[in-house]
């Protein structure tokens, strides 16, 4: 197996897909929504309980898709757990950046570590995609929009 | 094809694939293994150089010009209308419709046919396993023109039954469209029996045949369907072009599609009158370049042999899907006692996403997804499904090279 196919497939992301963390509804969610990739079927359903001071005090999701998606989505519920909405949001930035290959802001040394598997998406054009459909249906859940599609 | 077909011992697949110069080249550094050809064939260097030789010496705009070289570029563009008749046996060249697309001949049908027929309530009859493109036209018609549509169900190995089709055919239906052969499961209809059926309840029938077309022999005037749609790209010939076939007296009797140059026979501040089919259907600048280079494609297909070909592709589907069986926690769709070479699978615990960027890794394109066949998805209740789908130019080495790559892809996920 090819190096690229190794870094994208590595253990963690086979894990994260297997055992999603945060899976399966949220009851006192507040922020709610979709993510929808009609290219492949990918479907993510993102739970947010933003308190009062705009913090984040859970986040969940559900779906079905590839292992890629599942494996971001449960990266991303991880990472977010007590992070401020202008801190999810800077991190949605960051992350695209790493996807993409790209350089540029959005995480802190810390949160780059802990997202560095997805980083061999980056070698994947096809599966950007995939990658980022949670995070962006979790910006939609934020903006108090139902839905979000990556296409 | 019910009998088991014989490796054809003159089959020459080397020199064949020795015709498509994009086969000998590498992708992630492996051999290509180009599998999907249901999504779009390759290109035989036959109409690539009909094409480029078409654009080098005798091109120009066809109908319109008085002048040589519009002469011979319009000859050669009705020369290609009268080889896609003889292709379908069509009984006139006037049958034959050139669209950019197989999608836009059924939109065609939708459009200049059944929208003027459809009354709020009025029945449209399809399967359950129609590609988009022979679907969503009639929700077109359900969204604008209150039309019902009337699902006919497949069996769990993929069959339709036209007994089930002409029972779902009332006093209120207007048109059965159906699929010639599944892009999903390769099912192939029964599409003269149906047809039988749909006239004998004086039903009209739309045949979706951009797979059909590819594998065997067509004859529309022995199917007797009513209109019939394929597409270039999938018959080795350039995208761009695709045809509608549609019995003459239908065409008589339909509105123009698109509006605009050629399809006229005068315009005046007040008024437009229409020219006579096909060239009502055909507005603008029509697709040329790419109609020679179907004519072209049908040549070639026609000198490798439309019947030895599809006997190749079925014998290595099968082979396919039987190696695919043979392997652990492998659950193949579509299984119908006529099926063509196309075979979609689902490695159980591997979104198909996953499975064909590993098998696109060891260079095997194969699709993965919906494969535009959202309803036949939720049928047999998947998100989507692998599928490997076979050319006149695949081989038995390619076989080796899915089964081997779809291991591969066991072996990282488990």
């Amino acid at each position: 197996m090819d190096q690229n196919l190794r870094e994208l497939y590595q253990e963690i992301i086979l894990d994260h897909s297997r055992h999603p963390r945060h899976f399966g509804a949220l009851a006192e969610a507040n922020h709610v929504a979709e993510g929808h990739n009609p290219l492949c079927g990918d479907k993510v359903k993102v739970y947010l309980k933003v308190d009062e001071n705009d913090r984040i005090a859970d986040v969940a999701f559900e779906g079905k898709g590839c292992a890629i998606s599942v494996a971001s989505a449960s990266l991303m519920t991880e990472l977010l757990q007590g992070r401020s909405v202008g801190e999810a949001e800077r991190m949605m930035g960051g992350f695209l950046h790493l996807v993409k290959g790209e350089d540029g802001p959005g995480l802190d040394s810390e949160d780059k570590e802990r997202l560095e598997v997805m980083a061999g998406v980056s070698a994947f054009p096809m599966r950007v995609k995939c990658a980022t459909l949670a995070w962006h249906a979790m910006k939609a859940a934020l903006d108090g929009e139902n839905a979000a599609r990556t296409e | 094809m019910n009998a088991e077909p014989k490796k054809a011992t003159s089959y020459d697949v080397s020199a064949l694939r020795r015709d498509f110069p994009i086969l000998s080249r590498e992708v992630h550094g492996k051999k290509l293994v180009y599998l999907d050809n249901a999504a779009s064939a390759q290109k035989p260097k036959r109409v690539l150089d009909a094409m480029s030789a078409f654009m080098t010496s005798e091109y120009a705009n066809v109908h319109r010009g008085v002048h040589y070289l519009s002469g011979v570029a319009t000859e050669r563009y009705e020369e290609a209308r009268v080889r896609v008749q003889r292709f379908l046996n069509a009984g006139y060249s006037g049958e034959i419709i050139f669209t950019k697309g197989g999608t836009e001949a059924i939109n065609l049908v939708a459009e200049s046919y059944l929208a003027t027929r459809i009354e709020p309530g009025d029945e449209i009859v399809l399967s359950v396993m129609e590609h988009h493109s022979n679907i969503v036209p009639w929700h077109f018609l359900r969204e604008r023109h209150g039309a019902v549509l009337k699902w006919v169900e497949v069996s769990d190995l993929g069959e339709l039954d036209p007994a089930d089709v002409a029972r779902a055919i009332t006093g209120k239906t207007k048109l059965v469209a159906i699929s010639h052969m599944s892009n999903v499961l390769g099912t192939k209809t029964a599409l003269d029996e149906i047809t039988r059926l749909a006239h004998a309840k004086g039903i009209p029938v739309m045949a979706d045949g951009c797979q059909g077309a590819v594998h065997g022999i067509i004859d529309v005037q022995a199917l007797d369907v009513d209109f019939y749609a394929l597409t270039g790209h999938k018959l080795y010939g350039p995208t761009g072009v695709g045809v509608l076939y549609a019995k003459r007296a239908h065409l008589k009797a339909m509105r123009p599609y698109q509006g605009g140059g050629e399809m006229i026979r005068e315009v005046t501040r007040a008024n437009v009158t229409y020219a006579d089919a096909p060239m009502r259907f055909e507005a603008g600048t029509p697709p040329i370049v790419q109609a020679v280079g179907l004519a072209a494609a049908l040549d070639y297909l026609d000198s490798v042999g439309r019947e030895v070909a599809a006997a190749h592709e079925i014998a290595l589907a099968r082979t396919a899907q039987k190696r695919l069986k043979e392997m652990n926690r492998i659950r193949i769709f579509g299984e119908s006692r006529d099926k063509g070479p196309i075979i979609s699978f689902e490695a159980i615990g591997i979104h198909a996403h996953d499975l064909a960027t590993i098998l696109d890794r060891e260079g095997v394109a194969v699709r993965g997804g919906h494969h535009c066949a959202q309803p036949l998805m939720e049928r047999f209740q998947v998100a989507g499904t692998a599928r490997a789908s076979f050319a006149l130019y695949n081989t038995y080495e390619e076989v080796d090279a899915l089964v081997a790559a779809v291991g591969e892809a066991r072996r990282v996920f488990g």
